[in-house]
């Protein structure tokens, strides 16, 4: 019974984590049509500057939570560059603009490899949050908690930014429906290099706040980004509350599959992708099918 | 369709009398071994373009699929039965896979069908990845020794080069029968105008179903080329990058042709080997090629220097015309 508790904590950890990922995923998805196959890539950037920004740069250690703002405003920048550089030179060609982003994430995952190198990077838990919280009989690690509760207040933030605001508004209408918002004077390219920034950044917050838990190592962008690409497909892409759903959802069954079916794990992942597909192929939130 | 005349014919000659050669005129082993993985290559290649091309459905979870088909073959061999059992068991196993692909992805076109593909792709690299009773895991699974077709040993560079090239050029012929039935035809009608081809009474997703279908036979006959030719597989050969290359090669010769293909998988063979000598960041420059490509050339290297050549024909028989006219 304890390790099924544990077992849930840390799926809903990992849920949390799959949340920050994909969430930014599914609106890039939502607004821009394309899958941004460097999401992935994006994490694992953000986990290795906030990784080297922790462990101290130009003789300044900085604080990790400063180092995890620092690390994600950095890739949110490298993302509206991605955008506004190369992937505004293929308009209305949304083939050639995955094969894009397709093309820049074996860049970044062989930039990092020459820069980190081959070793996996581990990241001190941060201080006050190392400990155990006990309740009961029960243990849990702190740093897992706060993960949550993070995951928790950046879902509310995002949702209030969506519905609450007049950049919301606009993204919303854009997702819905890009051509009738650009005629009610929505400047929707502009929207897509918001998003697509807003997303990187969320990617790499994620990488970084995740790092303490997974590590960073090469090739973890390619563990990240399908499981981004489930949860888009569960949830329905342009859906907020998809992501949420399909990120806790994708993260009970990867950590119970990971505990009971070792060998199968990767593999479990699929059934309720097979299942959404057959029975709701827009996803469990989605606006419109892929 | 039309006979072969001209220096067209002579191109087809000369290149097959090239290709039928190259034990002969190349330097060494080393380059015969080049040879014959850009032939197998060019068989992935192909069959990828049966979908990229000439359906208009771009897979990134192809290697999967002749990773499916490498996988098989290992497993067969490793577990005592014969070859002629390996090859069976992978080419069908290597169809079911697709059947199951193409169950899944058809239910979407266009971006859809990527990201399904890619999905689909990735989980057969964590299946190879971690179900490690079957696959030994990271470790792959070696091979020992090759089959002997008709009795003939195809264990030397240059009898495997021959061996790859009989099955490479069937395969040549089966996609320019194919591309030029009326299955084909009407595969190309499903590409450009699929709403009109399902109002004309065509079954679209049964068109597209056989595309698939084809695309993995091939795919599943160059993944048993190329276990038999490494002897050896592991998740490395089933993972996203190696997608990634094949659909480089297609699309950096140009989908949708006949030839672009082969062009494409011996310009990404030869850069992978002669680079992969001097450093180790081919995926530095797979990306790079990648974007270029995209963004510069995104028709292809063989229908983007045919059209260059037209061009400048075109301007130097302007010039003669201009001349031709100022004479008198």
């Amino acid at each position: 019974m304890t390790l099924y508790l544990l077992l849930a904590v840390n799926s809903i950890t990992f849920g949390g984590l799959l949340f920050l990922l994909s969430a930014g995923f599914s609106l890039i998805f939502g607004l821009m049509r394309i899958p941004n196959l460097t999401h992935g890539s994006l994490f694992m950037l953000g986990a290795y500057f906030g990784a080297t920004l922790v462990g101290g740069m130009l003789a300044i250690v900085f604080d990790f939570w400063i180092a995890a703002l620092v690390a994600a405003l950095l890739v949110a920048a490298f993302g509206a560059l991605i955008e506004r550089f190369l992937l505004r030179q293929l308009p209305g060609n949304p083939l050639a603009q995955v094969l894009v982003t397709l093309g820049i994430s074996f860049m970044v995952a062989d930039v990092c490899l020459m820069g980190w190198g081959g070793d996996p990077v581990r990241v001190a838990t941060p201080e006050g949050l190392a400990g155990y919280i006990h309740y009961g009989p029960l243990v849990f690690p702190a740093y897992r908690l706060a993960v949550i509760g993070i995951a928790v207040v950046v879902a509310i933030a995002l949702w209030l930014l969506l519905d609450r605001t007049r950049l919301g508004a606009m993204i919303r209408a854009g997702v819905d429906d890009p051509d009738m918002a650009r005629v009610v004077g929505i400047r929707v390219s502009q929207l897509f290099t918001i998003v697509f920034a807003l997303g990187a950044g969320l990617a790499a917050f994620a990488g970084i706040i995740g790092a303490p838990i997974l590590s960073v190592y090469p090739g973890l962008d390619q563990d990240m980004l399908p499981l981004a690409l489930v949860v888009v497909i569960l949830g329905g892409s342009g859906s907020l509350l998809g992501s949420f759903i399909g990120s806790l959802i994708i993260g009970f069954i990867y950590n119970f599959g990971q505990a009971m079916l070792p060998e199968l794990s990767y593999f479990v992942l699929f059934l309720p992708m097979l299942l959404v597909l057959i029975l709701r192929p827009q996803g469990l939130f989605g606006r419109f099918v892929p | 369709m039309t006979p072969l005349t001209g220096p067209r014919a002579l191109v087809y000659v000369v290149a097959l009398a090239a290709l039928a050669t190259v034990p002969y005129w190349m330097p060494g082993d080393y380059y015969i071994n080049v040879s014959s993985q850009i032939l197998f290559y060019a068989i992935f290649a192909l069959g990828l373009n049966v979908l990229v091309g000439y359906a208009g459905l771009v897979s990134l979870g192809h290697a999967g699929l002749l990773g499916i088909a490498a996988y098989a073959t290992g497993y067969v061999l490793q577990s005592g039965y014969g070859h002629s059992a390996a090859i069976l068991t992978a080419l069908l196993l290597g169809l079911v896979s697709m059947a199951v692909y193409a169950v899944l992805s058809l239910r979407a076109t266009g971006i859809g069908f990527i990201m399904i593909t890619l999905a689909l792709g990735e989980i057969v690299w964590g299946l190879c990845y971690r179900w490690t009773s079957i696959t030994g895991g990271d470790n792959g699974i070696n091979l020992h020794g090759r089959p002997r077709p008709f009795g003939l040993s195809i264990d030397s560079p240059s009898a495997y080069y021959y061996a790859t090239l009989v099955v490479f050029l069937v395969a040549l012929a089966a996609v320019t029968i194919f591309v030029r039935s009326p299955l084909g035809a009407a595969l190309m009608g499903t590409r450009d105008q699929p709403r009109r081809m399902n109002a004309l009474g065509y079954h679209v997703w049964g068109i597209r179903f056989w595309a698939c279908m084809f695309s993995g036979l091939l795919t599943a006959i160059s993944g048993v080329l190329f276990v038999y030719y490494t002897q050896f597989i592991s998740p490395q050969a089933v993972d996203l990058t190696s997608s990634a290359e094949v659909l480089l090669m297609v699309i950096s010769g140009g989908a949708g042709t006949l030839f672009g293909p082969i062009i494409g998988a011996a310009l990404v063979v030869v850069v992978k080997s002669v680079v992969s000598g001097f450093i180790e960041r081919w995926n530095l420059l797979l990306g790079a090629i990648f974007v270029a490509i995209v963004i510069l050339m995104p028709e292809g290297l063989v229908p983007g220097t045919a059209r260059l050549w037209r061009l400048a024909w075109r301007k130097a028989g302007a010039r003669r015309g201009v001349k031709a006219e100022a004479k008198p």
